[in-house]
């Protein structure tokens, strides 16, 4: 606490004097017109935008009039101007007047409103389905049609979040691998959870719609502009909640379906890999990747964890020398905790990643210092008799 | 018979006990209502500091100052805190001096349970805050801790936030009852229902409003507590449990605690405009029943709060209308007070500028509501931050200057003294400045696509956060000032009249200034 509350002053006299700077030298790249709603890129989105405006509208309306009212009043009825009040207090027409009109003015409202969301609750069958899944902080895609199935991890600098170096112009928003979809084509979504609740939103298709374990919710878009549609997880979802952006790439048909072919040969080599004769350098290599995507964010760089929440990896005895339930802990997750199954990384993954644990951050040492092979998970994967 | 009477005569003569005894075992509704305005005010500097670190660490795009757990944190206290220890408590705080006086009754039915109902208070937040020190930090899940965030995945310490949630809710629901049995029952002869003044009209269906909800709340925490803890699987998927059943009921007492955060000041506003308009109040018996129907509604239109977890249409559709419907009462109270002041005879004391700010901002935030209320706009308002913009509207400029209007215009009453008329003034001025400054951007940031409850932020949103940052900067230093204007009338300043207020009416008024630490021993006579 006293450490956090004495950086916290550091940081902040730098930032006021950040905010001066800032403000004379006029060269942030942000946007003092971003004011408004977008207008999107699809039908469903230009509606809702129509909507949005039409009933903002109407606030302004009968904004200018009630205040126009109530500011002539502030003004003309002051105690100078008009010394002697008026006993007027009372007049049943006029209390049914008020509630009579904007009960008709709500009905102009309700009326495109419902019909708007009639139309986005039109939920047939897509020309192409995605499950998409939500995880503690990262999505995952799955093409039903395709069998293709990876995550989507955001990709911005750890460096640039904590100001070491400057931020690019997709700052927070950038993924290593966004979801593909053909442009024109009814895409739907189907949208679930792993763990704890997410929100899967892309503005620009009005496509908000939470992703709550246990449930499958379903949204869908046809959108005819080819380009790359940023969004967001909008429901409070843990630590890194503002740090698992969603990117979607829209490509005509042709470069869609290359893209599936180049996705399926991919899916073909892994397999390969599996079989492969690995050392355990080429495996701990292999793993601080896998480790920085799925790990550091509970179990932190050096393996540390944060007390009290996520335990350490580093001197773990399961990880050192407890091979089989290492490898259990991975598959099947532990009940009622935050650590979930990883079971749907490839073998190859899953080998490289408990590796790299077994031999980073001197486990190797002290520890019996043996590796997984992506054998073995294929081992643990076979029906037990 | 006569020997009890008698007893009762001689109370009336002692003064209130010396030193902290006093405070500690008082059952005087005077007392307590102290206790509860000072206590609500500590904690709103306590919530306001954590407002600070927020809004420091959103002052431009990247981390700087706390780490994204604890930022979680800090929004979790700020809300819980300003909910349940600031807004709440003041309200109860002025029930407390206001509704015995107003009807002439002698003190709160239930005194006794009047102060247990205050001093359980200060453990529930003292448990709540001492979280932060545990390991595994304080609740991060947010205000409206939402499973199974709140409950697999939470730090060990949502235990302990359970236990204090429970203590509030056993604290509202006491001090609930006791509003409810004094209105019923110690009304002086003459005070009909309809003849009630309005905050205790607010005062009762906010009672109501309390004791039918805060055990749904309860429920919920104590569903929470056996999924944690005894194996259950209420709203844990995995175990055939459902994680929006716990919205569902959460949102179900949560809607009706925004009614309940609103009420009161809906009748402190009636009070201080007619008294600077002097004039009547326009509609008294149509402001009583929109309160009523907005209480009433407040039941069927929970899950506008869920209009993205994928409900049927018919729900959709359902809960979309009824909402909308919300607007016409609210409107009606907007239109009275509007005409209360149409044709009056005006000044614009501390009380009333800060009424009137409240009658433009609140109504403001109503629009921004209707607006969230519309579905398909919904979708892409939800959880942004011009959803944080509409709620802040309703509750600082809606809410805390109400509870602000009614300490500049009851202050004379408690204490004898005036406040000094130009450091009120300025007070309001900075906080009016300083609210809209703070508030008004984060429209804008929210419909430009920033999510709420986010650490860190993409560039786009860069230049209104930080105005937003240095608004609200601004208001909590002002609140300092709020803090130095009620202690200077505490200590001394002008002499106040019984009046006060020329163009004030009802019971309180007619006893001296200070209220004399019992009143209305014998009923008074009302026509
Ligand atoms: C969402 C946070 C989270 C993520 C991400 C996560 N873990 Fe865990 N992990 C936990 C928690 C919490 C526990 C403790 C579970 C318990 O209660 O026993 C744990 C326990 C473990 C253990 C057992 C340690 C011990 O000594 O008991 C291992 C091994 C482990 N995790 C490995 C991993 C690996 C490898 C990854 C990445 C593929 C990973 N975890 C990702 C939260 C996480
Ligand atoms: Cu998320």
């Amino acid at each position: 606490m006293l450490q956090i509350l004495k950086r916290s002053i550091n940081k902040l006299i730098i930032t006021t004097s950040a905010f001066f700077v800032a403000i004379f030298s006029n060269n942030l790249n942000a946007d003092w017109f971003a004011l408004n709603m977008t207008r999107g890129s699809t039908a469903v989105s230009e509606e809702v935008f129509e909507l949005h405006m039409l009933i903002f509208w109407i606030c302004v309306v009968i904004g200018v009039i009630v205040f126009g009212v109530m500011f002539y009043s502030m003004w003309r009825f002051t105690k100078k101007k008009n010394p002697e009040p008026s006993d007027f207090h009372e007049s049943t027409k006029l209390e049914i007047a008020w509630t009579v009109v904007p009960f008709l003015i709500l009905i102009f409202m309700a009326i495109p409103a419902s019909q708007t969301l009639i139309k986005i609750y039109d939920d047939e069958e897509g020309d192409i389905n995605i499950h998409v899944t939500g995880y503690q902080w990262k999505w995952q895609y799955e093409y039903l049609e395709d069998d293709i199935s990876f995550f989507s991890n955001l990709s911005t600098d750890l460096d640039e979040i904590y100001n070491l170096v400057p931020k690019g112009e997709f700052y927070l928003q950038e993924v290593d691998e966004p979801v593909v979809i053909p442009a024109g084509k009814r895409v739907r979504f189907l949208i679930t959870a792993n763990d704890v609740i997410h929100s899967w939103w892309v503005p620009d298709f009005a496509i908000k719609q939470d992703a709550i374990p246990g449930f499958v919710n379903t949204a869908w878009t046809v959108v005819d502009k080819p380009g790359i549609y940023r969004g967001k997880c909008t429901e409070l979802c843990g630590k890194n909640h503002g740090f698992m952006p969603v990117v979607v790439k829209v490509v005509e048909q042709d470069e869609y379906d290359s893209w599936v072919n180049a996705k399926k040969e991919e899916a073909y080599k892994l397999a390969e890999l599996t079989e492969k004769d690995w050392t355990a350098e080429e495996l701990s290599a292999r793993g601080e990747g896998v480790y920085q995507v799925n790990c550091v964010a509970c179990h932190q760089v050096n393996g540390q964890g944060i007390p009290g929440i996520f335990p350490a990896l580093a001197g773990s005895d399961i990880v050192m020398n407890d091979k089989e339930r290492n490898i259990e802990i991975l598959m099947e997750g532990v009940q009622g905790a935050a650590m979930n199954s990883f079971d749907y990384l490839s073998e190859v993954e899953l080998a490289a990643v408990i590796t790299y644990t077994r031999q980073a951050w001197g486990n190797a040492e002290n520890g019996d210092g043996e590796i997984v092979l992506p054998k073995d998970i294929v081992d643990y994967k076979k029906p037990k008799i | 018979m006569s020997a009890v009477i008698e007893n009762h005569h001689d109370e009336h003569h002692h003064g209130p006990a010396k030193g902290l005894t006093r405070w500690l075992y008082t059952t005087n509704h005077k007392d307590i209502g102290t206790l509860y305005l000072w206590f609500s005010f500590a904690m709103f500097l306590i919530g306001g500091a954590m407002a600070m670190v927020i809004r420091a660490e959103l002052f431009e795009p990247g981390m700087q100052i706390v780490e994204p757990e604890f930022y979680n944190q800090m929004i979790t206290l700020h809300g819980l805190i300003m909910i349940f220890g600031g807004v709440m408590p003041a309200f109860v705080g002025l029930a407390n001096w206001l509704v015995p006086m107003m009807i002439g009754a002698p003190d709160m039915a239930l005194p006794r349970m009047n102060n247990l109902s205050f001093w359980i208070l200060p453990f529930a937040f003292f448990v709540l805050l001492s979280s932060l020190f545990m390991e595994g930090g304080a609740p991060n899940f947010g205000w409206t801790f939402y499973a199974p965030l709140s409950t697999t995945y939470a730090p060990p310490s949502v235990t302990f936030f359970i236990f204090s949630v429970h203590i509030m809710g056993a604290s509202s629901i006491m001090g609930a009852i006791n509003v409810i049995v004094t209105i019923m029952n110690m009304r002086a002869p003459g005070i009909t229902l309809m003849k009630m003044p309005l905050f205790v009209w607010s005062w009762l269906i906010t009672a109501y409003l309390l004791i039918a909800v805060m055990p749904v709340l309860a429920g919920a925490v104590t569903m929470m507590l056996m999924d944690i803890h005894f194996g259950t699987s209420f709203f844990n998927a995995a175990g055939g449990g459902d994680p929006v059943l716990f919205q569902h009921i959460f949102w179900f007492f949560g809607h009706p605690e925004v009614y309940i955060m609103i009420l009161p000041a809906f009748g402190i506003v009636s009070h201080i405009i007619e008294t600077f308009a002097r004039k009547p109040l326009f509609g008294y018996t149509s402001m009583v029943w929109a309160m009523l129907s907005i209480a009433i509604l407040s039941f069927v239109v929970w899950a506008h709060h869920m209009f993205t977890v994928g409900m049927p249409l018919a729900a959709e559709l359902f809960f979309m209308w009824a909402t909308m419907l919300i607007a016409v009462p609210t409107g009606v109270k907007v239109f009275n007070w509007v005409t209360t002041m149409f044709k009056g005879s005006i000044t614009y004391e501390t009380p009333m500028l800060f009424a009137c700010a409240f009658v433009v901002l609140f109504t403001i935030g109503g629009f921004s509501g209707l607006m969230l209320a519309i579905v398909p706009a919904d979708f892409q308002y939800h959880d942004t931050y011009f959803v944080v913009a509409h709620f802040h509207y309703v509750l600082v400029p809606g809410a805390i200057f109400s509870i602000m209007a009614a300490v500049y215009y009851w202050i004379p009453k408690w204490t004898g003294n005036m406040y000094d008329e130009r450091l009120g003034q300025l007070h309001f001025w900075l906080s009016f400045i300083s609210v809209n400054v703070t508030f008004f951007p984060q429209h804008f940031i929210g419909l430009a696509g920033m999510p709420r409850r986010y650490p860190d932020y993409a560039l786009q949103f860069a230049d209104w956060n930080m105005v937003s940052t240095v608004g609200a900067f601004l208001f909590g230093v002002s609140q300092i000032l709020f803090l130095f204007i009620v202690l200077k009338t505490v200590i001394g300043g002008k002499k106040a009249t019984d009046q006060v207020w020329e163009g004030a009416r009802g019971l309180e008024w007619t006893v001296a200034s200070p209220a004399p630490y019992h009143t209305f021993s014998t009923p008074p006579k009302v026509d």
